[in-house]
């Protein structure tokens, strides 16, 4: 239930993730080790364009792949029509988009 | 036959066949002597001999040429005529079905339609970018497209790879390890003039990257082909062109 569109659309949002993933893994180790705390991590974030850039990316890119990735299997384990399969992987995809966007802007918003 | 010794000790073992008019269908068991050097072809074609002239099956060249015998053997893909009893036997019995993800016509005949309709989907036919009246094109073995075809040029269109494959099974548009094998010894062909074409046939909705690199295909695949390999190429060159054809 892939075609050409598709795959590329998992992939780039593959190659996207890869370094944001470890962007974010070294941010943590990083604020643990140096003890910060909640509000001085958000005191870091918050008014920040960067990392709203940062984060912002990372949900879109969780959304596209998570999406496409649900899709396929949802198809391949139940046999879902081709109609229903795109609703449901658009509701996925909004609904990873609209959750993730709610977090990047509580952490980075002013 | 007449040269082929039963065991010594007049060993028989426990053979239950699929047995079907293409509606359901249901085992039957068959008491078959043991010999040296038994094939499961040896063992369907006793029965059909012997036992149930009503049997259908299917084989032509019984060396592992046609692919015509292909079978599932203990739950397992097989080209029968080369598959021998002594490594597959287990506990004195043996099962023996029609392919997996083929509809049947009989008992163990698969109807391959679906199988060889999925190579022209993807486009694995030749197409030619010179005319007769042009010279023979002087193609090196060493070139590294023609190592590349050759790589996978040796299927037999037995359909082991097809049965074996989960995505076909999950995905029945899936076109499978067999023609997106093909398509990708024709991508490497100098003499074809219908790359772009292919490359639209093996990206459409049941196309090459549906393949989740299961490797199904390459365990059993009997000429110790690699689908999955060529079916990898097939994606490298779809997602370049994916941005080639957008320039």
């Amino acid at each position: 239930m892939l075609d050409l569109r598709l795959y590329m659309a998992q992939r780039i949002s593959a190659l996207i993730m890869i370094p944001l993933t470890l962007g974010h893994i070294a941010m943590m180790i990083y604020a643990v080790q140096g003890g910060l705390s909640a509000g001085e991590i958000l005191a870091r974030t918050q008014g920040s364009l960067a990392w709203m850039l940062f984060y912002g990316s990372f949900v879109a890119a969780v959304s596209v792949h998570a999406a496409i990735g649900l899709r396929v299997i949802l198809f391949e384990s139940f046999k879902i029509k081709e109609t229903i399969l795109n609703a449901l992987s658009w509701t996925v995809f909004l609904g990873l988009l609209y959750m993730g966007a709610r977090a990047v802007y509580a952490v980075t918003a002013l | 036959m007449s040269n082929i010794r039963d065991m010594p000790n007049g060993q028989t073992m426990e053979v239950r066949v699929w047995r079907s008019d293409g509606e359901g269908g249901r085992f039957e068991g068959f008491d078959v002597p043991q010999r040296e050097s038994q094939t499961i072809l040896d063992v369907v074609s006793w029965i059909q001999q012997n036992a149930d002239s009503t049997l259908s099956y299917r084989f032509a060249c019984r060396v592992g040429m046609c692919g015509s015998c292909a079978m599932m053997v203990n739950g397992q893909p097989r080209w029968t005529c080369r598959t021998h009893v002594k490594k597959v036997l287990k506990n004195n019995r043996l099962t023996v079905e029609p392919l997996r993800n083929l509809p049947v016509i009989k008992d163990l005949v698969a109807d391959m339609d679906p199988f060889f309709d999925k190579w022209v989907k993807a486009e694995g036919v030749f197409h030619p970018s010179k005319t007769r009246a042009d010279a023979i094109e002087a193609i090196s073995s060493e070139h590294p497209m023609r190592v590349e075809a050759d790589r996978a040029i040796e299927c037999i269109n037995c359909a082991v790879c097809y049965a074996a494959c989960d995505v076909v099974e999950a995905n029945p548009d899936y076109l499978g390890p067999a023609a997106l094998n093909r398509a990708w010894t024709l991508m490497n062909d100098e003499r074809d003039a219908g790359h772009d074409v292919r490359l639209d046939a093996v990206s459409q909705k049941g196309g090459c990257h549906n393949c989740h690199s299961q490797q199904s295909c390459v365990r059993f695949c009997p000429n110790e082909l690699n689908p999955t390999a060529s079916i990898a190429g097939l994606k490298r060159e779809t997602a370049k062109s994916f941005f080639r054809r957008r320039d």
